[in-house]
């Protein structure tokens, strides 16, 4: 059976956690493919291979300097998953508040014992 | 009069099959507890501002089982339900979740662990929410949302289109 393509989004793109580690060594600025092997401990084709497929969903750019091909992260690419976190966040944010009331009234019966 | 902002809730994605909330509160652990498993608490807060939540049923026993229902303005309802696996008062509350709004939801249950740390009154709470697969997760972090999956395949639509 035919697997859907890694590449068809973001999301994809940084489920695999060796493109994850790609994007974490980018996020500290542009470097060459020899810098991520070397960090990564992984043959460069593999290291090529990951770089392609976050390169076709825009999560890093590249550019020739010489005879070297510079990566750097893209954050807007990445930003959609950031914002899917933050919604589910939101969510969660909004049912503390509600607990911070409750919790108050818990605090309020207990500190006046007399219902006990 | 206190004023309780403790700040927002934090979600990170530890691996690829897990999310982790953490949050604190001003107030002491066994209070926190008491509002996170008796009934007519959890009704107050578990909306999320999204709608009411028409049941709440906790069975806090080992084996015991728990339901939440909610429903949006607009009429949409989300059902949660799971087993409990391990109980520590005050402290620890693992449980199993079912999203009641997929295919084979029980085959996709998550396990929740549940945790308070108290320090000078004050409570760390964190949840732990560890799915069988990333697909689960990934869903997961929708479910709670109004219109559920719908919105998740829409952003995914979107960020297709906007990668393009």
């Amino acid at each position: 059976m035919a697997r859907a393509a890694t590449t068809t989004d973001a999301f994809n793109a940084v489920a695999e956690p060796r493109r994850r580690q790609i994007l974490d060594a980018l996020a500290g600025g542009e470097r060459p493919v020899n810098d991520l092997v070397r960090m990564l401990g992984l043959a460069q084709p593999q290291v090529s291979k990951h770089l392609r497929v976050l390169r076709e969903v825009g999560a890093v750019d590249v550019r020739d300097q010489g005879r070297q091909r510079l990566y750097r992260l893209n954050g807007q690419a990445l930003k959609p998953i950031h914002d899917w976190v933050k919604n589910y966040e939101r969510a969660w944010s909004e049912r503390f508040e509600q607990m911070d009331v409750v919790l108050e009234e818990l605090k309020k019966e207990e500190g006046d014992g007399s219902d006990e | 009069m206190a004023v309780t902002s403790s700040g927002s809730a934090k979600v990170t994605l530890p691996t690829d099959q897990q999310i982790l909330i953490t949050r604190e509160f001003d107030a002491p652990k066994h209070l926190v507890y008491k509002a996170w498993t008796t009934p007519e608490l959890v009704k107050r807060w578990w909306h999320a501002n999204r709608g009411e939540v028409t049941i709440a049923e906790i069975d806090l026993r080992v084996g015991g089982m728990w339901r939440y229902v909610s429903v949006t303005p607009d009429g949409f309802e989300v059902g949660f339900h799971g087993e409990y696996r391990e109980i520590v008062a005050n402290e620890r509350l693992v449980a199993t979740e079912v999203y009641e709004g997929i295919p084979d939801a029980e085959e996709h249950a998550a396990l929740n662990t549940l945790t308070l740390t108290e320090v000078d009154g004050r409570t760390t709470l964190t949840v732990l929410v560890e799915h069988p697969t990333k697909e689960g997760r990934d869903a997961h972090i929708n479910s709670g949302m109004e219109g559920g999956m719908q919105d998740a395949m829409d952003l995914l639509e979107q960020v297709a289109i906007s990668l393009r």
